[in-house]
């Protein structure tokens, strides 16, 4: 009580601040708001508001008259085929990841306990420690024809394998690490963590009860992965494409490493605003990944990936 | 309606120069005291203060004698150098010919005083007065070193140096007897479209290129239809030279547009690597130091300007980067660079090279680079 007289302004202070607790909420929130609203979607609304500008051919100037040409634009055939590109190799990471990360994650869900667990969960992270760079570069050592992966596809004589996968328009290229193919297992690899753990949690959530009234009730092993895990996992599985999905899509450093020619939609983005300083057309680009990354999240978000993130 | 558009443009454009000739900022007319501070945008391994091997440095004595403290900020692609010079704070580059006109239209970079430049008289006469860094009578920095994109080769597969491009750009066998196919590479950027106009110069003379790097329409046409007949050929578009020597290492490429810099380190590892200038010529690069608009530090610059162009300099430059000297007595001056390295590097080639420079449409008349990009990303995309 003396405390509360000699400060009498503080107190006062401190009961408006109880009686008014949205008042009290407001001054929590609105900080993170503006720092939120202003930094991230107002930098976020300008670059996209770029999109409409004009790129003068002639001049290589951007002036700020209104137009819907970029957008257009992202219809020709080769700039559309780039979003194609990079969607389809996008939705084939997350199905791989996906059915690489299943059994992993069920393994560490159901069968490790204590150290072994602890051993899973940094073996999986590791590779999240080390520079996502130097994970790529090393990638194109192993792909290269000198290199381990075609080692081993000799000693075990399947060279006409090769040869044969590498010609398949669309998976192949001329060899392994300038094809379809090796650029989709360096994404699978530099992804599958994002993919395992957030299965691994929605596996650990899964009450065992479930699976011993499963096997009381008659159901095969198979029936029981079938009917009752693969559904309730479906979130984790979701929730990992989210990360496996948006990050391909973003991704401009693996497609200019491994893989063969032509560009995924983050670097054009920066060829478009680095090369030809094409702002306008960038920015459009940029539009890109945002819409198809909003769709999937409203398909998934049916999936309940959003209960297991 | 055009003939109007045109008037219009070309009036607007005489007013924009005008204007621009009279905001130029004046040249300095002495050189004063140094500031004790320089700050310089560079490719990597062009200041060099020892750091790598103490053999290779060109600063600390710059600094010693002018008390000038040299700030390096390394970028590694042209584009890069141009968005810093955008952002200021800097005050020289070391801009490739892709690139000095841009920063010259986009008023980054100010014209210089050669007369305050003792050294300039070493520079070599081939060099002055280059379209890529004078423009207008004015004179915007000092050349620094220039350099042929070369084509290296595996000497396993071709005894003999190939005399023509058409090895990279014409499906054929090779002297092994095995197919081009997937084993060689092109760069991976849009001025390469250059290279393959100055091999349709000589080969397709009725098309009448003179300048790779202005196209007529009809002559662009061309030369995109060959990159595209290219494209199935290519085994991946390299810009990454470390990649690229991997690749000529591990992935069985023979042969590829390429920088000295890959022939000489190849080399070193005792590779089967050579390189030649065919018969169709080359297309290179020839730097200049330009100095920022609003350089906060001018007189150190001016004297790294004269600094630069001491023969020793100019050959240890050329020694480290496997470049050329923009000075013809640095091949003499540079032990570093030993009595052949500046043959060994092409310095008798210059003839035969087309130095990058940025197209321009001027006017019009030719086909404008963001042309150049749009079409480049569409060919290595397969369309």
């Amino acid at each position: 009580m003396s405390l509360a007289l000699s400060h009498p302004p503080m107190r006062r202070f401190s009961n408006l601040l109880y009686r008014k607790p949205n008042l009290y909420l407001a001054m929590l929130l609105v900080p993170p708001l503006i720092w939120f609203g202003a930094i991230y979607l107002g930098s976020l609304l300008t670059l996209l508001w770029q999109g409409f500008y004009t790129f003068d051919d002639f001049t290589m100037a951007v002036t700020p008259d209104l137009t819907l040409a970029n957008f257009a634009a992202l219809f020709q055939p080769s700039n559309f085929d780039i979003i194609v590109r990079t969607l389809s190799m996008a939705i084939v990471v997350s199905i791989a990841s996906a059915v690489v990360a299943f059994p992993i994650a069920y393994y560490m869900a159901r069968y490790t306990t204590g150290k072994t667990k602890a051993f899973f969960y940094i073996a999986v992270m590791m590779p999240m420690w080390a520079s996502y760079i130097v994970k790529a570069y090393a990638w194109t050592l192993l792909l290269a024809k000198g290199g381990v992966a075609q080692w081993f596809v000799q000693h075990l004589g399947l060279e006409p394998v090769l040869q044969f996968v590498l010609g398949i328009p669309g998976v192949g290229g001329s060899t392994l690490s300038t094809s379809h193919l090796g650029r989709f297992m360096v994404f699978v690899y530099i992804w599958l963590p994002f993919m395992i753990l957030p299965i691994q949690a929605s596996l650990e959530r899964l009450p065992p009860s479930l699976l011993q009234a499963s096997a009381d009730l008659g159901a095969k092993p198979r029936q029981t992965f079938m009917q009752v895990i693969l559904p309730l996992s479906i979130p984790g599985i979701a929730a990992g494409s989210i990360f496996t999905f948006s990050l391909t899509l973003g991704d401009f450093i693996v497609p200019q490493l491994v893989g063969p020619p032509g560009y995924f939609v983050g670097g054009m983005v920066y060829a478009q605003q680095g090369a030809i300083g094409n702002m306008p057309m960038a920015a459009a680009f940029t539009l890109v990944p945002i819409v198809l990354i909003a769709v999937y999240l409203s398909i998934v978000k049916r999936l309940g990936a959003f209960d297991a993130l | 309606m055009s003939a109007h558009k045109t008037a219009l443009l070309s009036a607007l454009t005489t007013a924009l120069l005008a204007s621009a000739s009279l905001q130029a900022a004046e040249p300095l007319k002495a050189v004063g005291a140094g500031e004790g501070q320089l700050d310089i945008v560079a490719w990597p391994g062009y200041i060099e203060r020892g750091e790598s091997d103490k053999a290779y440095d060109w600063v600390t004595g710059f600094e010693k004698e002018t008390g000038c403290k040299v700030n390096v900020k390394t970028a590694a692609t042209s584009d890069e150098m141009v968005s810093l010079m955008a952002k200021g704070g800097y005050d020289l580059v070391t801009a490739s010919g892709d690139a000095s006109l841009r920063l010259i239209v986009g008023k980054r970079v100010q014209p210089i005083n050669t007369s305050l430049i003792p050294n300039w008289k070493n520079i070599d006469p081939r060099l002055k007065d280059a379209p890529w860094y004078v423009v207008g009578q004015q004179t915007y920095g000092t050349p620094y070193q220039w350099g042929p994109n070369v084509l290296m080769y595996n000497t396993n597969v071709f005894k003999t140096a190939p005399t023509s491009w058409n090895v990279l750009f014409d499906a054929q066998n090779l002297p092994d007897g095995k197919p081009n196919k997937g084993r060689v590479q092109a760069y991976d950027g849009p001025i390469y479209i250059a290279d393959a106009a100055l091999y349709l110069k000589s080969t397709k003379p009725e098309l009448g290129i003179q300048n790779p790097y202005e196209l007529t329409e009809t002559q662009y046409k061309a030369v995109l239809e060959l990159l595209r007949a290219q494209q199935p050929l290519i085994h991946r578009y390299w810009h990454d030279t470390t990649v690229q020597m991997s690749d000529f290492k591990n992935e069985g490429v023979v042969a590829s547009s390429a920088w000295p810099y890959q022939v000489n380190g190849l080399q070193n590892e005792k590779q089967p690597i050579a390189s030649t200038i065919p018969k169709e010529g080359a297309t290179g690069w020839a730097d200049t130091t330009m100095l920022h608009s609003e350089a906060k530090h001018p007189n150190c610059a001016y004297k790294w300007m004269d600094w630069s162009l001491q023969p020793k300099v100019q050959g240890d430059v050329a020694a480290w980067f496997g470049s050329l000297p923009a000075v013809p007595a640095a091949c003499k001056e540079s032990e570093l660079l030993g009595a052949e390295g500046c043959k060994t590097n092409g310095f008798d080639q210059f003839e035969k090279i087309a130095f990058w420079k940025t197209p321009q449409a001027e006017g019009g008349k030719f086909v404008p680079y963001s042309r150049w990009t749009q079409d480049y990303i569409a060919i290595m995309g397969g369309r």
